[in-house]
C-alpha cells in the first residue's frame, strides 16, 4: 500500500506536458520464476532436504569399504569396549570389534531391506489391489484375507514369520513384505474402484479397449502417484522393523552388522558404554528420518490439495 | 444403535477366523515334529508314532484347524512346548505389566497429542506449527528403542528422575508403579503422539474453515471454547480412528520397549519363546494382540456414532 502511494506522488509531482512512462503502480510485487535444479529445492525444500540425506546414506552403503573402515567382523579381543577416540571412531564392542567399521557397512543392510521391502510390497499389493478392484467375484474374500492379515499388528506377524525360518536377509526382507503389502492392497483397490467411474474409463469401456489396456493405460498411471507415497513410508517403516526383528534377536543373522545387530549386542553394556548403542542409533534414525521427509515432501508435491494439510 | 453394534460384532467374527487361520497355519508348517519333541531321544519310530496318533497330529489340516479353534474358543491355547505349561497361563501372568504399559501409553499419548494437533492447527503456518509438525516428523522417525536408551540415559542414569528398568506391580501401590512406567510409555507413546498430532491438525484445518466456526467467532465465543468444543467434536472421526489404528503400533512396539526396559510382560515372553522356537506360545499371543486389536477398532467403529450422530449405518 505505501509502495502505491509514493509512485503516486512521484507521478504527481511531474508536469503534465512532459511525457513520461508512466510509472507501474507497483502493487503486485514481481513473481520470480525459480526454474531447473534451484527451483525444485527452492520449492519442496523437504524432498531435497531428504534425498540429500538418503543420498548420503546410500554412498556410505556403497562406499562402505573405502570410509577408512577396517573388516566388521574382525575380532581384537586385547582391543574391547574401548571409548571413541582416534583410533576408534565409535570406540569398539564387547568382542573388540570396530565400531565405526559395523556402522558404515550396517547402512548396507537396513538401505537394502528397506528399498527390497518397498518395492516388493508395492508390487505385490499392486497385483492384489488390481485384481481386487477389477474381478468383482474376488474382491469379497480378497479383502477379508487382507483384513485379517492387517488385524495382525505388523511387528508381531513379521516376529511369528521369522520364529519359522532361519535368521537372513532375505527371511527377514520376505516377513516385512508379508507384513506391509496388505496395506498397498487396500490403496490401489480403493484408487481402482474411485477410478471404474471415472467418465473416461467409461469412454474407454464404450470405445471397445479391452480390460488389460484399459488398466495398462488409465488405471495403472493414476495408482503411481499414492503408491510411490506410500512406497517411501513403508521403506521406512520396513528399516524400523527390521532394527526391531534384529534388536529382539528375530532378525538379520548375528554375524552379519546390520545397526539392529550393533545395538542389540551393545544393549548388555548399554549403561556403561552408551555409544555402542547410541551410533547406530543416530544413524538409523537419520535414515529413515531422510526417508520419512522424502514421503511428505512427495505427498505434498503428486497431492498439491493434500499439502500442507498433514 | 443395538443393531448396529451387533452387525460390528458379527462383523468381526470372519476377520478372527482367517487370523486364527493365519496363526494354525504358522504352526503348521512350522519346521521340527512335535511328537519327536515330546518323544525324546531314545524313542523308537513306532513310539514316536504312537504319540503322533495320540496327539492327533496324522490328521488332516482342517480337521486339526477345526479341533484347535475349539480349544481356543473354550480358552485353551495348547501348552508350551518348552516349560510344559498352559499357554492361557504364561499369557495371564505376564499380563499385568504389558497392560499397565498400553493403558498408561494411551493416556499419555492422547492427552499429549490431542492438545498438540490443536495448537498446530489453531497457528497454522507459524513456528509454532512448524515446530509441533517437525517434532512429528521425528517421532515417526526415531525407532522406540532408540527413545528408550535416550531417555534412560538422561533421565535415570545422569539426573537419576526415575528408576531404569524394572516393574513395579500396581498391588504396591499406585505411584511406584506409575514411576516404573513413565520412561516406558514416553518412549513407547512417540510415535503413537506423533501420528494422532498429525491427524488431529489436518481433521482440524479442515474444520475450522467451515462457516459455524466463524458464527463462533463473530458471536464472540471465546477461542478455546471454539477450538475445543465445536471445532474438536467434529473433528473427532478421523482422530479416534487414528487412535484406533495405532494401537497396532503400541502393540509392537511395546515388545521392544518391555525388552529395553527389563519390564516383564507379554514382550519378554515373545522374546523368550522365539528364541526357544516355542511355537503354541508365539501364537497364542499374537492371537490375543490381534483380538485386541480388533477389538480396540469395534470400540471405535461404535464411537463413530455417538460422536457423529449423522453417521448411520
Amino acid at each position: 500500500m505505501s509502495a502505491q502511494s509514493s509512485s503516486l506522488a512521484s507521478t504527481v509531482a511531474i508536469p503534465s506536458n512532459v511525457a513520461v512512462e508512466p510509472a507501474m503502480p507497483d502493487v503486485l510485487p514481481p513473481i520470480k520464476v525459480r526454474r531447473g535444479f534451484a527451483g525444485f529445492v527452492y520449492r519442496h525444500p523437504t524432498i531435497a532436504f531428504g534425498a540429500a540425506l538418503l543420498i548420503a546414506m546410500l554412498s556410505i552403503a556403497v562406499l562402505a569399504p573405502y570410509l577408512g573402515t577396517v573388516d566388521p567382523t574382525a575380532l581384537s579381543p586385547a582391543k574391547r569396549t574401548r571409548s571413541p577416540s582416534a583410533e576408534f571412531w565409535f570406540g569398539t564392542d564387547m568382542l573388540g570389534r570396530d565400531v565405526y567399521s559395523r556402522v558404515m557397512y550396517g547402512a548396507r543392510v537396513s538401505l537394502a531391506v528397506g528399498f527390497s521391502v518397498a518395492i516388493l510390497a508395492s508390487l505385490a499389493g499392486l497385483a492384489i489391489g488390481l485384481i481386487s478392484g477389477f474381478v468383482r467375484w474376488a474382491d469379497g474374500v480378497i479383502m477379508r484375507i487382507m483384513d485379517g492379515m492387517m488385524s495382525i499388528p505388523p511387528i508381531l506377524l513379521a516376529v511369528a514369520l521369522m520364529a519359522l525360518t532361519r535368521a537372513s536377509v532375505s527371511n527377514v526382507v520376505t516377513a516385512i513384505t508379508v507384513a506391509e503389502f496388505p496395506r498397498v492392497a487396500r490403496l490401489v483397490r480403493g484408487v481402482v474402484l474411485s477410478l471404474r467411474e471415472q467418465p473416461y474409463v467409461d469412454a474407454a469401456v464404450a470405445a471397445g479397449t479391452r480390460s488389460p489396456m484399459i488398466i495398462l493405460r488409465h488405471i495403472l498411471p493414476n495408482t503411481l502417484a499414492p503408491m510411490t507415497v506410500q512406497a517411501t513410508y513403508i521403506c521406512a517403516s520396513a528399516m524400523i522393523v527390521e532394527a526391531i526383528l534384529s534388536f529382539i534377536g528375530a532378525g538379520t543373522p548375528p554375524n552379519v552388522p546390520s545397526w539392529g545387530n550393533i545395538m542389540a549386542e551393545g544393549r548388555a553394556l548399554w549403561q556403561v558404554k552408551p555409544f555402542i548403542v547410541f551410533f547406530p542409533a543416530a544413524f538409523l534414525s537419520l535414515t529413515v528420518l531422510a526417508v520419512n521427509l522424502l514421503g511428505d515432501g512427495l505427498r505434498d508435491m503428486l497431492d498439491p490439495r493434500m499439502a500442507k494439510r498433514l | 444403535m443395538l443393531a448396529h453394534i451387533g452387525r460390528r460384532i458379527v462383523a468381526t467374527i470372519p476377520v478372527m477366523a482367517i487370523v486364527a487361520l493365519f496363526v494354525f497355519s504358522l504352526l503348521y508348517i512350522a519346521p521340527g515334529d512335535p511328537a519327536a519333541v515330546i518323544a525324546g531321544e531314545q524313542a523308537s519310530p513306532e513310539d514316536v508314532e504312537k504319540i503322533r496318533r495320540g496327539l492327533g497330529l496324522d490328521r488332516p489340516f482342517l480337521s486339526r484347524f477345526g479341533d484347535w479353534s475349539w480349544h481356543i474358543l473354550q480358552g485353551d491355547l495348547g501348552t508350551s512346548m518348552f516349560t510344559g505349561l498352559p499357554v492361557t497361563q504364561l499369557i495371564v501372568q505376564r499380563l499385568e505389566p504389558t497392560l499397565s504399559l498400553m493403558v498408561v501409553t494411551l493416556i499419555l499419548a492422547v492427552t499429549i497429542a490431542v492438545p498438540m494437533g490443536v495448537m498446530a492447527a489453531w497457528k497454522a503456518g507459524t513456528w509454532v506449527d512448524r515446530g509441533l509438525m517437525a517434532f512429528a516428523v521425528l517421532g515417526f522417525s526415531v525407532p522406540v528403542f532408540v527413545v528408550g536408551y535416550l531417555l534412560a540415559y538422561v533421565f535415570a542414569l545422569e539426573l537419576d528422575w526415575f528408576p531404569v528398568q524394572g516393574y513395579t506391580p500396581l498391588s504396591a501401590g499406585f505411584w511406584p508403579w506409575l514411576e516404573n512406567l513413565v520412561l516406558p510409555a514416553i518412549a513407547l507413546g512417540c510415535v503413537y503422539i506423533a501420528l494422532i498430532a498429525r491427524i488431529t491438525r489436518a481433521s482440524m484445518l479442515e474444520v475450522l474453515q467451515q462457516d459455524y466456526i466463524r458464527t463462533a467467532q463473530s458471536k464472540g465465543m471465546g477461542q478455546g471454547g471454539i477450538l475445543f468444543v465445536h471445532a474438536l467434536k467434529n473433528a473427532a472421526v478421523p482422530i479416534v480412528t487414528v487412535i484406533g489404528i495405532g494401537v497396532a503400533l503400541l502393540i509392537g512396539g511395546a515388545v521392544v520397549t518391555e525388552s529395553v526396559f527389563a519390564i516383564p510382560g507379554l514382550g519378554r515372553l515373545t522374546i523368550d519363546a522365539i528364541v526357544r522356537r516355542d511355537y503354541p506360545v508365539i501364537q497364542g499371543i499374537v492371537l490375543l494382540f490381534s483380538l485386541v486389536y480388533v477389538l480396540v477398532n469395534l470400540v471405535v467403529d461404535v464411537l463413530y456414532t455417538l460422536l457423529d450422530p449423522r453417521i448411520r449405518y
